[in-house]
């Protein structure tokens, strides 16, 4: 195959990985969609593997079998409540294959077609996709292990933000230093194996010191930015490359986290930089306690099934707090119920209702929620005033009207606005605080009733008290 | 002005047509599907195993070319993975789908 052929080859590729992202407008063109990936994808690899026909086929095939198998059974065996995890060990492994490719260049850039020793225009491509790389692998090694909980087991891994003095400080010298590497790999005449070891290794230091000082309730922010930067090492590499195919699919991979990364920041009313820099959510929760002690109306389930019954229409507020619980499917059951009474049933979801973006609509579909009884929040947020009932599951701030006062530590944050409804019905283990830890005026309220307990346990009484 | 243009140029010419395109495209994503949108994406900055099949091919076996079909099993449990749990999330959402369908 000429160089041509494969190059137009892979402008089909191309097409087909943007087709593959166009899908992912609705969900009926979605699944249409995601085969344009997969084409794409075999596409690439196939022409791919016809260019080194003559080299070690075996050894490639033999590697693209076992990884296809364990990426088969993971995908077939993941939980959806674990599709965090599961994403950031994805990015972990994009940033090491694209470390391990750098290394092979710097090492014989003739199996990539380039001169030897690399021409210098090359080695600062190359720089930056090794150094995003290897970034991107090892601050999804922390986030994987934030979102799986291993805090217990390390330190590091805590879900509490690590801070230390002078962390910024550190980081920045690092960050500094690296770069230095960085450009003694670009000048040196050999092949530059001591800058770029020692700027490699410093960017897998980065990657760790960037990502533990983050809580983990922002880690809908980290992982949409470490899915950006996944993308960006991509580019990078195919800029050393010289292969067009790489640079356009990692570009797309990189906006896209750098706009989820962006959504999620708005809807968390954060900047982006006070996530990255980090520390949120260690000293604060004390201030809470103080002011007089105000009265909550709490009601049984009955009592909630009661007046839910004999509404007109219902919204139920999501929060993380229901799939913690694993209620998904009793609530899919308890809406059946009131649907059956001729309730109007809808859903509101908060764009950080779960661990990542859209993670609440996936947890919502998994349970058989149709998709159109599922609505966002700029969508539903004007239905709320002619609502009968609101019944909120496991969410906290997301609903909390303080973000409308001015001087209020969530002031500005878009929430869903519950407290226009006629009744909330809201759900709650305690009166504890949500993460942002604020007092939520929504529970004093004289159309708020408190149901508490487990959300599981509270929804399964719910639809008993239906029947 | 003379001369061939360099081919970092041309890739810096790809680079900020595919950042345009993405841009656009993105935005577009309905948020209830932001989640395979992120499993798909993963999917395909995989397409990096191009690079590892290079890094893995040359006969004279060396550690760069341990390296590559390293690179090759990683981004293939990559590739296999994100495509097919993209599958299976977005197979969630369609249940329900031909009922609602045949309604209208």
């Amino acid at each position: 195959m000429s160089a041509n052929q494969l190059t137009l080859w892979y402008l089909v590729a191309s097409v087909c990985f943007i087709l593959a992202l166009k899908g992912l407008s609705s969900p009926t063109t979605a699944r249409r969609g995601n085969l344009f990936g997969m084409v794409g994808m075999t596409i690439a690899v196939l022409t791919t593997i016809a260019v080194v026909a003559h080299g070690r086929i075996d050894l490639i095939l033999i590697a693209m079998l076992v990884g296809g198998t364990v990426g088969a059974i993971v995908a077939r065996r993941v939980q959806m409540t674990q599709m965090p995890e599961l994403v950031a060990a994805m990015h972990s492994m994009v940033g090491m294959a694209a470390v391990l490719i750098a290394i092979a260049v710097v090492n014989n850039p003739g199996a990539f077609g380039e001169h030897d020793p690399l021409p210098a225009g090359n080695r600062l491509e190359l720089f930056i996709g090794t150094f995003v790389g290897a970034i991107t692998f090892s601050g999804s090694v922390i986030a994987f292990g934030k979102l799986a909980g291993l805090g217990k087991k390390f330190r590091l891994f805590s879900s509490a933000p690590v801070v230390f003095k002078g962390q910024h400080l550190l980081n920045l010298v690092l960050a500094l230093v690296m770069i230095g590497f960085g450009i003694a790999f670009f000048m040196a005449d050999d092949k530059g194996w001591t800058p770029f070891a020692v700027m490699t290794a410093i960017a897998f230091v980065l990657g760790f010191l960037i990502i533990i000082p983050i809580g983990g309730a922002d880690m809908p922010v980290v992982i949409s930015m470490l899915n950006s930067y996944s993308g960006w090492a991509a580019a990078g590499i195919g800029f050393s490359l010289n292969n067009a195919m790489l640079i356009i699919a990692g570009s797309l991979v990189g906006s896209s986290g750098a706009i989820l990364s962006y959504i999620m920041c708005k809807a968390m009313n954060r900047s982006f930089f006070s996530v990255i820099l980090g520390g949120f959510g260690a000293a604060e929760g004390t201030a809470v306690a103080g002011g007089e002690q105000k009265t909550v109306r709490s009601g049984s389930a009955d009592d909630a099934a009661f007046l839910m019954a004999n509404a007109e229409s219902v919204i139920i507020v999501p929060g993380y707090g229901l799939a913690v619980a694993r209620a998904q499917h009793a609530v899919k059951e308890m809406a059946n119920k009131l649907i059956e009474k001729g309730v109007t049933v809808r859903y509101a979801i908060h764009p950080v209702a779960g661990r990542m973006p859209g993670h609440m609509n996936v947890l919502l579909a998994e349970a058989e929620v149709p998709y159109d009884q599922v609505f966002e929040m700029d969508d539903i947020n004007g239905e709320f005033g002619t609502t009968d009932v609101v019944l909120v599951l496991g969410a906290n701030d997301v609903v909390n009207p303080l973000a409308h006062e001015k001087g209020s530590a969530i002031y500005g944050m878009p929430i869903l606005e519950v407290a226009k409804a006629r009744t909330v019905l809201v759900n709650k283990r305690s009166m504890a605080a949500g993460y942002a830890g604020l007092d939520n005026p929504l529970f004093y309220m004289d159309k708020t009733m408190m149901v508490f307990g487990d959300a599981k346990k509270v929804v399964e009484d719910l639809v008993k008290a239906l029947d | 002005m003379s001369g061939t243009v360099d081919p970092t140029i041309l890739n810096l010419v790809v680079f900020v047509l595919a950042v345009f395109v993405g841009y656009h495209v993105i935005w577009n994503v309905t948020p209830a599907l932001h989640t395979p949108l992120m499993s798909v994406t993963n999917a395909i900055s995989s397409v990096i195993i191009v690079g590892a099949i290079l890094a893995a091919a040359p006969n004279e076996t060396d550690f760069g070319s341990v390296l590559g079909v390293i690179a090759v099993a990683l981004a293939s449990i990559n590739v296999a993975g994100g495509f097919l749990v993209t599958q299976r999330m977005l197979e969630m959402f369609r249940k329900k789908q031909p009922k609602k369908e045949g309604g209208k």
